[in-house]
């Protein structure tokens, strides 16, 4: 018996456990869909008009940075549905079976990356269609596509984290959204950050979120990528490396709640 | 705090041990040892001959765990449920899906299989949530408080199930607050009061120490006790005795009593106005053995959950 083939054998049972649920409580679909939607269409339209962002349409500009943000959300889905696991029981259920300990969490997360997949689409999708237009080789588009779900992943151990440590599913989500909408705007995603009073630029450019958004601008628009490409991975496996460690931790001592 | 102390149990092969205790009293968190979901600070316990901390792997492969709570995926359907966990104790392929089918005909549940679970009343939950802890046919099952919240009918259904899976050689342990249940399901009881086993025998021994059943009878004003006690003496277990208005008659035999004291009693000429039969509840248990009430409160903080 291979230790590593049950683990990821039981990481995808749960993983498709996790998507089969989309269609079936389809009101969540819409925070996959509409929700990025409204976001493109509220900053190109009525923000976007009022920031200046030099050498590019604010609509090329926003989609690389409004992809990251939806991307850092996304793992939302991983916190509630790991509080509601906790608080049915279901965490007792698994924990009692003779399966992968990680499998439980790994399997939300890699169910994170599917969805991320459609918001991403729906996105770019909205962007064309609002005026956004890649600049750049295929290659680096596929790549920045990539970096974007990684990203994502990276962020749904974040919330995996908290959907263990909270209460309630509802309060996992408010603390995921207190925890990560500040990261999100004090960051190169929406505005440049030259913009920013000088105590926010230097907190904006330590953020992994401008150093992954301006890797996604690099990336989809040919902007100049300094070191940010690499760093912006280097964010993502960290992130998901702390977390993921926390999180299993933290997994074995849960109790249902 | 100690929510467990004390505590030295065994429940021979195929044989149900009961764990009779209120809310708080730390029956969930024996349970929750016993199926490694949590260490314990000292002590040794065994199932199915393997330590719950040094071989928890393997042990797991040997257990089924139904909960208080049915722990089902709502957004599943019935057959979904049962063939996700089949994967998850790794059963050779195409197993899960045999295992699942076969369950839920066994419980009953083969019209509901592939509607979501969401849609199932709290009866075909448990239902489902035991069938889940019988997938791999473990050799051990724990069952915490498996009918707390059910209806009568489907409680019966639930016993009739467990009495099956015993029968067929499985070894459970049983946590309940209702006497009656462990009654009817254990071989043996053991009451749990304070993380404390405060008395541990068969059902008969239980009784014997706790005063079994009994009719309560209400004489018509005026009615003469005395001529009551003798007519009723030779149906009793002991002597009768008036306590409360009414005359307790401690009673061997519970099928026919009522009757038989009623005839009896017309048959002396004396008047009545109520015969009840009382049955021992937990709480008369917690009388006897400790002098006080079953404490229902959960401040000792051991893990149980009232919802």
């Amino acid at each position: 018996m291979s230790g590593l083939r049950n683990s990821i054998a039981d990481t995808l049972v749960l993983a498709k456990r996790s998507l089969l649920r989309i269609p079936r409580a389809p009101d969540l679909l819409l925070s996959f869909t509409v929700q990025p939607i409204m976001f493109v269409l509220l900053f190109v339209y009525v923000f976007g008009g009022a920031i200046s962002t030099p050498g590019y349409d604010y609509v090329d500009f926003l989609i690389p940075g409004i992809i990251i943000q939806t991307m850092s959300f996304g793992g939302f889905v991983t916190a509630l549905g790991l509080s509601e696991d906790l608080k049915k029981g279901l965490v007792d259920r698994f924990r009692s079976l003779p399966m992968s300990r990680a499998a439980v969490l790994a399997g939300r997360t890699l169910a994170d990356v599917a969805t991320n997949m459609i918001s991403l689409v729906v996105m770019i999708v909205v962007g064309l269609i609002a005026g956004f237009s890649f600049d750049a080789p295929l290659l680096h588009i596929v790549a920045g596509i990539g970096l974007a779900l990684l990203f994502g992943y990276a962020f749904s151990w974040v919330f995996a984290f908290v959907g263990l440590s909270s209460s309630s599913p509802e309060s996992s989500q408010a603390i995921g959204f207190i925890l990560i909408f500040p990261l999100t705007f004090v960051s190169s995603a929406f505005v440049p950050v030259d913009s920013m009073p000088a105590a926010l630029q230097t907190f904006a450019e330590a953020n992994p979120f401008t150093v992954t958004v301006d890797a996604m601008r690099a990336l989809f628009l040919g902007a100049p990528a300094g070191n940010s490409i690499w760093g912006a991975v280097l964010w993502s496996i960290g992130i998901a490396a702390v977390f993921g460690v926390l999180s299993v931790a933290r997994y074995k001592r849960a109790i249902s709640r | 705090m100690e929510a467990l102390c004390g505590v030295d149990l065994q429940a021979p092969v195929g044989t149900v041990l009961g764990l009779l205790g209120p809310n708080g009293a730390g029956k969930t968190t024996a349970v929750r040892i016993l199926t490694t979901l949590l260490q314990p600070d000292a002590g040794e316990a065994r199932v199915a001959g393997l330590d719950v901390r040094r071989d928890a792997a393997a042990l797991r492969t040997q257990i089924g765990l139904a909960g208080q709570y049915a722990a089902v995926d709502e957004n599943l359907t019935g057959a979904e449920n049962l063939e996700m966990v089949g994967r998850l104790y790794h059963l050779p392929k195409g197993e899960p899906r045999t295992r699942a089918t076969e369950l839920l005909e066994r419980f009953g549940l083969q019209e509901a299989a592939d509607r979501l679970v969401r849609t199932y009343s709290g009866g075909m939950r448990r239902r489902l949530d035991l069938a889940a802890a019988l997938v791999a046919h473990p050799p051990v099952l724990f069952l915490d408080e498996p009918t707390t919240g059910l209806d009568p009918r489907s409680r019966l259904d639930l016993w009739e199930t467990i009495e099956g899976r015993v029968a067929a050689g499985t070894t459970v342990l049983l946590t309940t607050q209702y006497l009656d249940e462990a009654d009817r399901l254990a071989d043996r009881i053991a009451v749990i009061d304070r993380g404390r086993v405060i008395a541990d025998g068969s059902s008969d021994e239980l009784k014997a120490q706790v005063g079994g059943e009994r009719l309560d009878v209400t004489l018509e004003p005026g009615a003469d006790a005395e001529a009551a006690i003798a007519a009723l003496e030779t149906i009793a277990s002991e002597r009768p005795g008036m306590a409360d208005g009414a005359l307790r008659v401690p009673v061997r035999q519970r099928r026919g009593a009522i009757a038989e004291a009623v005839r009896r009693l017309d048959h002396a000429g004396v008047g009545i106005e109520d015969v009840a039969m009382h049955r021992p509840t937990l709480d008369d248990v917690f009388l006897t053995l400790t002098g006080r009430a079953a404490e229902r409160t959960d401040d000792e903080g051991d893990g149980e959950e009232e919802r």
